[in-house]
């Protein structure tokens, strides 16, 4: 029922929450092969990263799982 | 090895250099523009200290260092799409040195020429939406009726424990009927997401769906049921706020969260883009 609807471009920056940008930056955006890194390890290395991330900070915030 | 590598933030048509207004990038360092085949790269100089392989390998997974550099790519992208046709490159593509970058917009005019072509006057706007936490079930000690049970039983659905069953059968009903609540509940979510993104999309030139985000990560309490993503035309952001905000006000259950105007990065995708008249469809 509630909204939080973020004021349009004019608006003073509010803080972006990081997992939003994450979810952009790592799955999104051109993907060319690069001189360094991605051209080695290609596309996968991010998405190995933001695994590995995720499983970094879930195991440190909860170390119980849901079930 | 103290040598240096060219970082690529994205590539821009017409883009006016004065519009980054000086932002800094990645590491700090300096942003500029390499310019070719009428197209405009923007760039940073780094050390391969920090961004040649091995380094970059291990700095992606060190949450800090990749958050200000995601930080500071989201800024150049962001300043340079609110002054330009800007297509965001994912994060970390690097290249030996902007002859190498002029080389690559040469090579990729037409591609570049595309993805700009369907991004050009739209933005990205991302709508995420949670069901509710669930009421509490019951008011702690101010319940007159339930006194003796845990927990106040629905009226719905089951039929009251009869009496000298014992516990155990009572505890695996009110298991059971807990389990059907929480699958209907799901079930209701589900359709109302869907409903929902449909009503988004038709604002919307194209969708896409984001996983749903770790709570972990959001640090958000209820369940994300959508993670969407909408690329509409500047003059559709009108009408699409509104009908979010509307949805907002009659859903019930569920509260939206609306992010942007961002940078068109979950549309670079030229088959995305091209795949227009996205009205209505709830797939991917």
């Amino acid at each position: 029922m509630t909204a939080a609807l973020e004021a349009g471009a004019g608006a003073p920056a509010q803080r972006i929450a990081l997992v939003d940008l994450l979810d952009r930056l790592l799955a999104g955006g051109v993907v060319i092969t690069g001189d360094l890194v991605i051209s080695v390890a290609d596309v996968d290395l991010v998405q190995i990263s933001l695994r590995a991330l995720i499983t970094t900070v879930r195991d440190e915030l909860l170390p119980e799982g849901e079930s | 090895m103290t040598g240096t590598a060219v970082y690529l933030y994205g590539v821009a048509r017409d883009l006016d250099p004065a519009a980054l207004g000086g932002t800094p990038g990645v590491s700090g360092a300096a942003v500029r523009g390499v310019v070719a085949g009428g197209l405009t790269a923007l760039v940073s100089t780094v050390r391969l200290d920090d961004y040649g392989e091995a380094a970059l390998r291990a700095n992606l997974e060190d949450l800090a260092w990749l958050e200000e550099t995601a930080r500071a790519h989201h800024e150049v992208v962001d300043r340079a799409a609110h002054a330009a046709p800007t297509a965001p490159v994912r994060i970390a593509t690097l290249y030996r040195d902007d002859a190498r970058v002029a080389e690559i917009l040469a090579d990729q005019r037409e591609r570049f020429g595309e993805v700009l072509d369907g991004i050009a006057g739209r933005s990205e706007w991302g709508v995420k939406v949670y069901a509710s936490p669930p009421e509490p079930a019951e008011p702690a000690g101010s319940d007159p009726g339930g006194g003796l049970e845990p927990r106040a039983e629905p009226l719905t659905g089951s039929r009251p424990p009869k009496p000298g069953a014992g516990a155990g059968t009572a505890y695996l009903r009110r298991r059971q009927d807990e389990r059907r609540r929480r699958e209907d509940a799901g079930r209701r979510m589900a359709e109302r997401a869907s409903a929902l993104h449909a009503e988004l999309a038709e604002h919307a030139i194209a969708s896409r769906h984001h996983p749903p985000q770790d709570p972990r990560l959001s640090g958000r309490a209820g369940t994300q049921i959508m993670n969407a993503a909408y690329l509409l035309d500047d003059e559709r952001e009108a009408g699409f706020l509104a009908a979010a905000r509307a949805a907002a006000g009659h859903l019930e259950g569920v509260e939206l969260e609306v992010t942007g105007p961002w940078p068109p990065y979950s549309f670079i995708d030229a088959d995305t883009v091209s795949a227009a008249p996205a009205a209505g469809d709830p797939a991917s």
